[in-house]
């Protein structure tokens, strides 16, 4: 057996030990917390790091050192968005296959190696990007550093793994959409909403696609993206700067460059004229929703302050229970079940703000529809009041504090952020500029981006025979 | 363990991290799904002057305290008529108590920068509860309120039943929950264990306020109550808030005896369902968490279908031959049965395919039984893992409160490893004997007809 027991009472020990790298954050007499304090929060401390070596791969290293752990992940700059036309699902397919094995490692040899020694491990794949991680006890951090660095040049394929596996993709799309009328909806949705875009093709493939995906499309994919400089290595954990570099260069370090991507330039969304409407009616619909959605910009493609002040919108328009879509439609007029609203901040295009809501039993979807746009009219007419901010604002500082708690959550905000077109010193500076957001800002995105036309979307129960006419 | 989860955490509860990290639900493929499982650590005991314990991890690297709770009495507990109070009474305790109505107790909530969040289980009632270090006066003063004096107003009652009553609906159109829903009915058909646990839509639109009242008054109370606690805050700070949250419920609650229940084996239930993938669930009897054949049959389970790469079910059903995304079993030692039980998602055509395999494996685990290899890999793999619970103050929180609920003593940190690699291979073939051998599990199948 391999010297694979943490002892528990190091990690209880390591909870108490060591010094706060956070700032407390003082609340007033009504137990409201300080903006002033939270905005001073540096995502992730004062001890994260970063480099570069000399074959291109960028290092991130995020200490936290309460429990005797670390999480590893590799981050590569390439996602669903990446993909050439007719291929969808490849990104996510390459995925899957990562798992099969090198020409120095047999299929199997690192997942058994990382589950000895009681490791977790898992990949994923977004549109913009494609991530691998393991979380393990420290001392097995060079371990999974080596196997993953032999991976990214290494991959060794054959029609036999392919195979079964492109079924499970299959399966795999059965399960998250075929059998979901509000996901095969989505879908549909996402078409509509992004015309001209990759983001309008779903990350996982359409069907008859990922059936065609075969060996030469994968390894042409890795050969084209998976080289240490489009990755983005990230340790986040019991470690410090220099061990993880040291360990770094002996690894990933011995990887060459194996190709140059080139910058990421995808054809940009359009906005095409015409009303546009998608629905879905199914007798596996229970209940109706409605959704609009808007183009905006991300965090990335935004002016200063806009990303920001939209995060503040989307909480006061529908960020829970004291949102105005939730007090109005659910809890005022009680003609919904549920209200909300939501904006996708990283993306390295263009990116979407949702509104949506599901009618209470009798309650027609156009009147349900008419008071939702009228909620977001009133925003723009009317602006926001600086309290309705000021929570908001609160609300999204204190999720800084809590994710300090969890570091593969720390570590996912970096490598989003940096697979996205962000740094890590915006990451870092997150609750400073979110701090700044004013009701006059959050009343001008709202203006200048959601008077322009929505794409609607209506998931609707079969009709039942006392309705047909 | 596992399955026995305790996700305390439903989305609103989320929602503050979930604002940081709106990115992350969106489009993410994960190469496979994982179930989690629980474990738990070593800690302070705490005891109040009026004499409420808690154990407690003091840590202040994060100026945060996670605190977590559980009732004994879920949802088990409803009476036949009333099915789906005790899930409504988890929905309603952050709706409005003492002078907040539901609206100023949710935007008090949000300006204190606060998660509060409760959950019925089949035989616990779960709290969750985060808040800064700064201003925990105030927040302990909110789960104080919602526990001891909840309003259950109509407007939110009537919001909640609206709410509850479209998840239920939702519930009977998905394949996988219209799946568990029958396999519990056919398990235990006459025992409060083989009921929808969030009611039916005719019994929680018959719910009143008084109703949430009776169900507060048979289940919340000192003792059966376990708490744990993680984060910034001492001992003696704890002692107090103690004293403040919980010391005004009464001393006992008044739960209904529920008998223990064999499942019922050996049925096959297809139900017919229109989509491209068959939903399969099945079960068969476990052991009891006290049982000492629980921990060899974890370890077996871990071989035979256990949450990673490597189980059996996973190389035969998925590696293999590609018959499934998700697949993988699990123990569920509830407090009157027990269950080992699995599930997986296949074609249509091939439902009957995976279903064999399913029952095959069975049959190797009881002749030839695993490896001294595998065994090793297993134990090696349960023992490293087991650090990976106590990654954050809300992770260790649940820990604390699952370790108690199940009664499995404050030094189960320090002997669970040893108990783990005491397993012996002779073990696990008994265990698998005694599970599997000439036993037919329960099998449901939701999906097109087979033809």
């Amino acid at each position: 057996m391999t010297g694979r027991s943490l002892t528990l009472k190091a990690l209880a020990l390591g909870l108490v030990v060591f010094a706060s790298p956070v700032l407390p954050v003082a609340a007033d007499t009504t137990g409201k917390a300080s903006i002033e304090d939270f905005s001073k929060i540096l995502i992730g401390g004062t001890d994260v790091s970063q480099t570069t070596l000399d074959n291109g791969l960028q290092v991130i290293v995020i200490p936290d050192r309460r429990a005797p752990i670390v999480t590893h992940m590799v981050w590569y700059r390439v996602g669903a968005a990446d993909e050439d036309p007719g291929k969808s699902g490849l990104a996510h397919f390459l995925e899957h296959l990562m798992f099969k094995g090198t020409k120095n490692t047999p299929e199997g040899e690192f997942s058994n190696m990382v589950a000895q020694v009681g490791g977790q491990e898992n990949a994923f794949t977004s549109q913009d990007y494609t991530a691998y991680y393991q979380q393990v006890a420290k001392e097995h951090l060079e371990m999974v550093m080596g196997y993953e660095a032999d991976r990214m040049a290494n991959l060794l394929l054959t029609d036999n793994q392919i195979n079964p596996e492109r079924d499970v993709v299959l399966e795999e799309r059965s399960q998250r959409v075929d059998r979901s009328p509000a996901a095969r909806l989505s879908e549909t949705f996402d078409q509509v909403l992004f015309p001209n875009s990759p983001y309008g093709t779903p990350v996982i493939g359409w069907k008859d696609e990922i059936q065609a995906l075969d060996k030469d499309d994968a390894i042409a994919f890795y050969d084209k993206y998976y080289t240490p400089n489009n990755a983005i290595l990230i340790v986040a954990g019991d470690v410090t700067a220099e061990d993880v570099l040291r360990l770094a260069n002996e690894t990933y370090g011995k990887v060459e460059q194996r190709a140059d991507p080139g910058s990421r330039d995808r054809p940009h969304v359009q906005i095409v004229p015409g009303d546009r409407e998608v629905s879905l009616q199914s007798d596996q619909v229970a209940q109706a929703r409605l959704q609009h959605g808007w183009v905006v910009p991300s965090t990335t493609t935004a002016l200063p302050h806009e990303s920001e002040a939209l995060e503040v919108l989307s909480d006061i328009l529908g960020g829970g229970a004291n949102s105005r879509l939730y007090r109005a439609l659910v809890v005022d007029d009680g003609v919904a079940t549920s209200a909300g609203a939501w904006y996708q901040s990283t993306a390295l295009d263009d990116t979407r703000f949702i509104l949506y809501a599901s009618p209470k039993d009798g309650v027609e979807l156009d009147d349900l529809e008419d008071k939702a746009l009228s909620i977001v009219n009133d925003v723009l007419e009317n602006g926001v009041t600086a309290e309705e901010v000021d929570r908001s604002k609160r609300s999204l500082l204190a999720s800084a504090i809590y994710a300090q708690d969890k570091q593969d959550v720390l570590a996912r905000i970096f490598g989003t952020a940096l697979t996205t077109g962000g740094s890590v010193e915006q990451v870092q500076t997150w609750p400073a500029r979110v701090a700044q957001v004013t009701p006059d800002q959050v009343r001008a995105v709202a203006q200048k981006y959601l008077s322009e036309t929505s794409v609607a979307s209506y998931l609707m129960p079969a009709a039942t025979p006392e309705t047909v006419e | 363990m596992k399955a026995k989860v305790l996700t305390v955490a439903p989305a609103s509860a989320s929602r503050l991290t979930a604002s940081l990290l709106a990115l992350f639900a969106l489009t993410l493929l994960f190469v496979a799904s994982f179930a989690q499982s629980s474990q738990a650590i070593e800690i302070q005991e705490v005891k109040s002057p009026n004499g409420i314990t808690a154990w407690l991890v003091e840590d202040y690297t994060v100026p945060i305290i996670a605190l977590n709770f559980a009732f004994a009495g879920g949802n088990s507990q409803d009476p036949d008529a009333k099915l789906g109070v005790t899930n409504l009474l988890s929905t309603m305790l952050d709706e409005g108590a003492g002078d907040l109505d539901s609206e100023a107790f949710q935007a008090r909530l949000e300006d204190l920068t606060m998660s509060l969040s409760f959950q019925a289980g089949r035989d616990f009632f779960y709290g969750s509860f985060q808040s800064l270090q700064s201003n925990k006066d105030h927040t302990f003063e909110m789960l104080r309120l919602a526990l001891n004096e909840p309003r259950f107003d109509d407007g939110p009652l009537e919001r909640m039943k609206a709410q509850t009553i479209a998840g239920i609906r939702r519930s009977l159109l998905r394949p996988d929950a219209l799946a568990g829903l029958t396999l519990s009915k056919t398990l235990f058909p006459d025992h409060p264990y083989g009921r929808p646990s969030q009611g039916t839509e005719d019994t929680v639109a018959t719910l009143t306020s008084d109703d949430l009242k009776a169900q507060r008054a048979k289940i919340f109370a000192k003792d059966n109550l376990k708490i744990g606690v993680v984060g910034a805050i001492s001992a003696d700070e704890l002692a107090e808030v103690l004293d403040k949250v919980f010391s005004d419920l009464p001393e006992t609650g008044d739960l209904v005896d529920i008998p223990d229940v064999e499942p019922v084996t050996d049925q096959d239930v297809h139900v017919d369902f229109d989509s491209p993938q068959t939903s399969i669930q099945f079960a068969l009897p476990g052991y009891e968490r006290h049982d000492p054949k629980f921990m060899p049959a974890f370890v077996m389970n871990h071989i035979f279908g256990g949450g990673t790469f490597s189980s059996w079910l996973y190389n035969e059903i998925r590696e293999q031959r590609g018959l499934a995304y998700s697949v993988g079993s699990h123990l569920i030692p509830y407090e009157h049965t027990s269950l080992l039980m699995g599930s997986t998602g296949t074609r249509p055509d091939r439902a009957g395919e995976a279903v064999d395999i399913i029952n095959q494996q069975m049959n190797r685990m009881t002749e030839s039984g695993p490896t001294p290899a595998e065994l090793e890999e297993a134990k090696s793999y349960l023992t490293g893992s087991y650090a990976l619970n106590f990654d954050s103050s809300s992770s260790i929180a649940r820990q604390l409160t699952g370790i108690q609920v199940q009664e499995l003593g404050i030094d189960y940190i320090d002997k669970r490893n040893g108990m783990v690699e005491a397993v012996t291979l002779e073990e696990v073939q008994d265990v698998a004997k005694d599970l599997f051998d000439g036993k037919e599990p329960t099998f449901v199948t939701v999906g097109q007809p087979e033809s």
